[in-house]
């Protein structure tokens, strides 16, 4: 095992997979010479080349639509859109393009397209830097969701999401990319489509995403020193979701808090209550809570009242425990 | 000089293009067709002209209005009929329609309904071929209403940026839908736009096979031999509505007449007679073949079954 920021993990499985398939190329904003706005991308240049690491215009319908195209001929694109929040200025390609064209064209395209776009707030980037959209692109069928929260599980992943033949929006998160974790020194791959159980408990489970995630299992110890065991799950991928462990922890517990950074409503956390209501609502002592950000756009000046934290977390669980 | 077999091959294009189109509007009148159908009648010298000077492994987009394009590409005509239809042996299965339909093997990546949706995607077929180091061209059509969309512009100035292996062809009928050109826009020729990317650009009489042909070829040589893309501009005139049905309430009698005056199929079987390619009888001949080929594939869609419940849930992943 070795130590490594979140950040470095992704330029890693970048590299391993760019050396293993020659049709994989890297395609965004300063990807190149300056090695991504968060330098996830950094080296990528020196090692690979201009003809692989493409340095575009801010054209972010051109990026994602010169990925689809090229992925329709076999290659393997990888495309970084800066800020989550820029996906809205090229949905069409994403929504009507991307994760129509099998379907449309009665499956004879495969489209191993990755979208790699960091999602979040915590640098006071305000309200169209910050945002966490990924419901919007879970409800789209066609696309697939992956969101990780550890350097472990982020180079795991976009190696798998490399490999795999569908469109995937992958999203990163500013605030974690600093953050370091123990990964392997030898290859591996994460799963698409599972859930991890970060921390094992048996009195409530909370599911978490991304950020949430942290501070979930801040809110785990917490509430270990008051006796209270909570079982961590992170979703790592939204769609396909894990619907097996997340059932099997509420089986187990019978309470339920679902935690994102996203805002509370219409969001992830709705469609896991609803989802566990409408086929294990037996199982629940409590009433499913959810701990998401305010109905209102991500503030640049008051940033910190609106981020839901580990408090939120806490007093969802002790709610649930009531 | 263009071979005698090249004119041949785009006269028959054109004609199969009217004449399955006209049997469409029949056919759709008669609610055979579901969805929505729009037809290219009066624009088939573009499909013909552009089409005739690429290979099949050559890629091209197209738009809502693209059955021209998809038959002068090379569709057999039966699956191409059949996906018309929301048939099980169209090339998509039926789940294309008129609007979507693609083909790898005839090199018609995808037809889309959303204006200037295409225009980006062509960007990663043209890549792909410099990425293997092959020389295959991408063909964009697109309407005169598609250069507003931004897509038309971020793509523009990559491609030119990259030099990518890709013809913009502008098929433009003056309508943007149910608005004119002077409307929405200042500009009289679109492909003036192209000098803002660095690009070369250039209006051709789109009613003319010939001329179509001549700066399509040169586009597509140029695109081949890696010297970059070309806004080629085809102006050219919409006989009918934007949609099979359309009332054409804005439209005056006297405009769609006109429209109608400028005749590509006309034009070009003149030319072809005066310069002794053709007579009379071949025309008779030709119309005979396109008619009993046109009557076969739609006897092969009507009895191609409809897709059950196995279709609504397949291919939505890989």
């Amino acid at each position: 095992m070795k130590e490594t920021r979140y950040v470095r993990a992704i330029t890693e499985a970048l590299s391993e997979e760019m050396a293993r398939d020659e049709n994989v190329f890297v395609i965004g904003e300063d990807v190149g010479g300056p090695g991504g706005a968060f330098s996830a991308t950094k080296g990528l240049l020196e090692t690979f080349g201009e003809r692989r690491v493409r340095d575009t215009p801010i054209s972010e319908s051109a990026i994602v639509g010169l990925a689809i195209g090229a992925a329709a001929q076999g290659l393997r694109p990888v495309a970084e859109i800066m800020f989550m929040d820029f996906l809205t200025v090229c949905m069409d390609q994403i929504v009507n393009q991307m994760a129509k064209m099998r379907y449309m064209f009665g499956g004879i395209y495969k489209l191993p397209v990755v979208i790699r776009a960091p999602c979040g707030g915590g640098l006071n980037a305000g309200p169209q830097h910050s945002q966490c959209l990924e419901s919007w692109f879970a409800h789209v069928p066609g696309l697939k969701v992956v969101m990780p929260a550890t350097p472990y599980d982020v180079k795991g992943l976009l190696k798998a999401s490399i490999r795999d033949d569908n469109p995937i929006l992958f999203i990163e998160n500013k605030a974690l990319y600093a953050l370091k974790g123990e990964i392997p020194e030898e290859e591996y791959l994460v799963p698409i489509g599972k859930a991890d159980v970060k921390r094992a408990g048996k009195d409530a489970t909370v599911v978490a995403t991304s950020r949430m995630v942290h501070q979930s299992l801040e809110a785990a110890k917490v509430l270990s020193n008051e006796g209270i065991d909570v079982e961590v799950i992170d979703l790592r991928t939204i769609n396909p979701l894990d619907k097996e462990t997340i059932f099997k922890s509420v089986e187990k517990t019978s309470k339920l808090v679902i935690a994102h950074e996203a805002v509370k409503a219409f969001g992830i956390g709705a469609e896991i209550a609803a989802m566990v209501c409408e086929e294990m609502i037996d199982c629940l002592d409590a009433p499913v809570l959810r701990v998401g950000a305010p109905f209102v756009p991500v503030p640049f000046n008051v940033e910190k009242l609106y981020l839901p934290n580990s408090e939120d977390v806490v007093k969802a669980v002790k709610k649930v425990m009531e | 000089m263009v071979k005698k077999e090249k004119l041949l091959e785009m006269l028959y294009s054109m004609v199969k293009i009217r004449r399955v189109e006209e049997r469409l509007l029949d056919i759709f009148a008669q609610g055979k067709i579901p969805g929505f159908i729009h037809v290219s009648i009066g624009q088939e010298a573009v499909a013909a002209g552009v089409c005739s000077c690429l290979k099949t492994d050559d890629s091209i987009f197209t738009t809502h209005r693209g059955h021209g394009q998809a038959i002068a590409k090379g569709v057999d005509l039966k699956r191409f009929m059949a996906e018309v239809y929301g048939r099980k042996d169209g090339y998509c299965k039926g789940k294309s329609g008129s609007m979507h339909i693609a083909s790898k093997e005839v090199g018609i990546i995808g037809s889309n309904g959303i204006v200037g949706g295409g225009i980006p995607i062509s960007l990663g077929t043209a890549f792909a071929s410099i990425y293997r180091g092959e020389d295959k061209v991408t063909v964009c059509f697109f309407g005169d209403g598609a250069t507003n969309e931004g897509t038309f512009h971020e793509s523009l100035n990559l491609a030119s940026l990259w030099n990518l292996p890709v013809v913009f062809c502008c098929e433009n009928n003056g309508w943007s839908q149910f608005t004119p050109q002077k409307v929405y826009m200042k500009l009289e020729n679109i492909s003036k736009r192209a000098e803002s990317y660095g690009m070369a650009g250039v209006t051709v009489d789109g009613d003319d096979v010939l001329k179509v042909y001549e700066e399509a070829e040169k586009a597509i040589v140029r695109a081949r031999k890696g010297q970059g893309p070309t806004l080629l501009e085809c102006k050219t005139h919409r006989w009918f509505g934007h949609f099979a049905g359309d009332a054409q309430k804005y439209r005056s009698p006297k405009e769609i007449q006109e429209a109608r005056g400028f005749d590509p199929i006309g034009k070009f079987q003149k030319f072809l007679f005066e310069s002794k390619y053709i007579s009379p009888e071949y025309i008779d001949k030709i119309e005979a073949k396109i008619k009993s080929e046109i009557e076969e594939a739609i006897a092969f869609a009507e009895s191609s079954p409809i897709g059950g419940i196995e279709e609504l849930f397949n291919d939505v992943y890989a």
